[in-house]
């Protein structure tokens, strides 16, 4: 029921929206909406919690520990970005960028985003899980070109064509995992593509074809969680899009991607009995820290400055999971967390930022203490969250994942912790500027929602100091189940 | 050696042919000629699903190929004719590459897909099971099409080419992916020409052109 609730609201959303989305209501509707979805996924969790997983409508929706605590983040921060969302966007409307047509489109694909990356999330089948990650670059692609500027389009198109082009990559990967499939589960009905009957016979799997099709599933979603050097379209995707936008594709589409390649690892790794899989991750985890730690340097514009900050840290979750192990894993499900919950923080800080500013340019965005201290403080909280300065959470999720990195993979320690001090230098320095000084902001018709802001931050902290135990337990569940256990 | 059955024999011709359409796809510079090798890209990719589904019986093979009939060689040529007609744009410019050069990468590609293709191939129990270094040559040449080419509908055209090529590797190495996937790739093609059909007026808005040479402000060199 809850289930049924939890996909059900965003879908009947998007329908109703795109009728009405450029009505006075409208953007209430949408947090009313979220909030609905958010409750539905709170009471789904209990249940979880009180009586272990759920199969439903025919096994093709599967809910476990790792995709129940996946469901509820996302409805949560899809529930804290439509609060933000609602003055950010009559904000823009006053300011004529967008029109109530826009607005119903933007409205309309905000639900209809939420329901793909819910449906991707909680699919059994891994065809639909395709189906679903594909759906959810489609219904993003319009809003990126939201304000129509030659620069948006570009962005657009850049989404468009090169997520396109990786998940038919990632098409490929599931084709041939089928293939691989098939010959033990049968090709009757769908049982071939259900996760779970794979999970119980990845022993058997062909290796040949499981490593093959790891490498285009790798590819592919790889492709569309921003790994390096597949990352082309994500800064430009982040910073081209109306700043609610990029809080969702920065906090939660990643971490669906990130979730659909640690699926598949684990049916690849129980057929390899290798870690083939593992370096493979570690890799491109790597490469993708060190290139966007550089690229940092480069940036101007605010939001393509945290846009390459989410390839770092998607580098570091990718890494973590590439080690594998229950601490690792453990640790890369926080960094999830965390991540997520920082980062949509502060793209909620930075496009309020940009709307006193009239502009994303770092160089004038000046002294935004002097103008709205919450604001201030709330930007730069959040950057300090973000570098992982204790107590914030991400420093226990770096912390744990360098310690075991030292352990089990001595030589890659150095090479993070360079590029997490590069990272800090770059992006402290730019922020500083930018909160103190000398203020260039102007006042705004509506207040900015800022609760949303803090109540991330407060969760962050939280999880700095004390993580609750039903949570670590929860966690260390999908950390065992991620082992392959 | 023992000749190969009819529909055997005819399926591995309508593979080759498959090919071929790539090839001249790789080589066409007409917009409007491009969508047409689509179109009949399509069309064998049909009738090779007909022939499989007769000789295996299955009906959801029936069901795909429709749906492959009335998407991929009456849908989607027709919207995207229309969409050249209401743009104006008939020509590409001339590839990065020259058109010989081009082709000498394709044959390499072709070898570099059978080579890849191998294993799997061996290990595949379906009587199509030598399709499937074709299937993974069809891939890669869309993917090359798509890297080679500067009109944003000549890219679109190689996306299309390189689904059906994803389409044909499935059906000759598993008889095609259960119904609930193939529903669900359709629609998400089709979903995605719709958003592409509104996404081109906005460019054109913007640009007066389809060219994506205009694409370039947002390179890493700020």
């Amino acid at each position: 029921m809850e289930f049924v609730i939890l996909l059900g609201t965003p879908l009947l959303g998007a329908l109703t929206l795109g009728f009405f989305g450029g009505r006075r209501w409208a953007p209430g509707a949408n947090v009313g909406l979220s909030l609905v979805t958010f409750l539905a996924a709170c009471a789904l969790t209990s249940r979880i919690v009180a009586h272990g997983n759920l199969l439903v409508a025919r096994e093709q929706f599967f809910i476990d520990a790792f995709n129940v605590f996946l469901v509820t983040l996302t409805a949560f921060v899809g529930l804290t970005t439509s609060l933000f969302s609602r003055p950010y966007m009559r904000i823009e409307a006053e300011h004529g960028r967008i029109s109530a047509r826009q607005l119903r489109l933007y409205h309309s694909m905000y639900q209809l985003f939420m329901a793909t990356m819910l449906i991707a999330l909680t699919t059994n089948n891994m065809g639909l899980m395709w189906v679903a990650m594909e759906a959810a670059t489609l219904s993003t692609v319009l809003l990126v070109t939201l304000y129509r500027t030659p620069a948006s389009l570009e962005a657009g198109w850049k989404y468009f064509i090169l997520c396109g082009v990786g998940i038919s990559q990632a098409l490929f990967g599931t084709i041939l995992m089928y293939f691989a499939a098939e010959k033990i589960l049968g090709s009757e009905g769908v049982s071939a593509l259900l996760w779970t009957h794979l999970n119980a016979v990845k022993g058997q799997l062909e290796p040949a074809v499981l490593g093959l099709a790891f490498v285009f599933l790798l590819v592919g979603y790889g492709t569309k969680v921003g790994l390096a050097p597949l990352h082309n379209w994500l800064p430009d995707a982040h910073a081209e899009g109306p700043t609610p936008i990029s809080a969702v594709l920065s906090g939660l589409l990643l971490n669906v991607a990130m979730y659909a390649v640690v699926r598949c690892k684990v049916l690849v790794e129980g057929s390899l009995q290798s870690s083939l899989p593992g370096r493979m991750m570690m890799g491109f985890g790597l490469l993708s820290v060190v290139l966007a730690a550089f690229f940092l340097w480069r940036q101007r514009d605010v939001k393509r400055l945290f846009a390459y900050s989410s390839i770092e840290h998607m580098g570091i979750i990718a890494f973590a999971f590439g080690m594998g192990g229950p601490v690792a894993n453990f640790a890369a499900l926080l960094h999830m967390t965390v991540h997520s919950l920082t980062k949509s923080s502060i793209f909620f800080a930075v496009g309020h930022a940009a709307q006193k500013a009239g502009s994303q340019l770092m160089d004038n965005i000046r002294g935004l203490i002097t103008v709205n201290p919450t604001l201030g403080w709330g930007l730069m909280m959040g950057t300090l969250a973000i570098l992982g300065m204790p107590p914030f959470g991400v420093f226990a999720s770096e912390f744990l994942i360098l310690t075991t990195a030292m352990k089990q993979q001595p030589w890659a320690t150095p090479i993070l912790l360079l590029a997490l001090g590069v990272a800090f230098a770059a992006i402290f320095g730019r922020v500083q500027s930018m909160v103190f000084g000398d203020t260039s902001a102007k006042r705004l018709p509506h207040p900015p929602a800022l609760v949303p802001v803090f109540a991330h931050l407060g969760l962050v902290l939280m999880l700095g100091f004390f993580i609750p135990p039903y949570l670590a337990d929860w966690y260390r569940a999908a950390a065992r189940l991620i082992g392959g256990e | 050696m023992k000749a190969l059955p009819w529909d055997l024999q005819l399926l591995n011709t309508l593979a080759a042919l498959l090919l071929l359409l790539s090839f001249a796809m790789l080589s066409q510079r007409r917009i409007v000629s491009l969508v047409n090798l689509l179109a009949m890209q399509g069309a064998l990719l049909c009738i090779a699903t007909l022939l499989l589904a007769w000789r295996t019986g299955s009906h959801h093979l029936y069901v795909s190929a429709a749906l492959t009939l009335g998407l991929k060689v009456i849908f989607l040529p027709w919207l995207l004719h229309r969409l050249i007609r209401r743009l104006g744009v008939y020509w590409d410019t001339e590839p990065l590459l020259n058109i010989a050069g081009t082709m000498m990468v394709g044959v390499l590609v072709v070898i570099f897909a059978f080579g890849l293709a191998q294993p799997i191939s061996a290990l595949a129990s379906t009587a199509t099971r030598n399709s499937i270094g074709i299937a993974v040559a069809v891939i890669l040449i869309a993917f090359l099409t798509m890297i080679t080419r500067r009109k944003a509908m000549s890219q679109v055209v190689g996306f299309l080419s390189m689904e059906n090529g994803l389409f044909f590797g499935a059906m000759s190495a598993t008889y095609g992916m259960p119904m609930v996937v193939e529903l669900g790739v359709a629609l998400d093609v089709l979903v995605a020409m719709l958003v592409l059909g509104v996404f081109f007026f906005q460019i054109r808005e913007q640009f007066d052109s389809l060219d994506l040479k205009h694409f370039e402000s947002l390179k890493e060199e700020q």
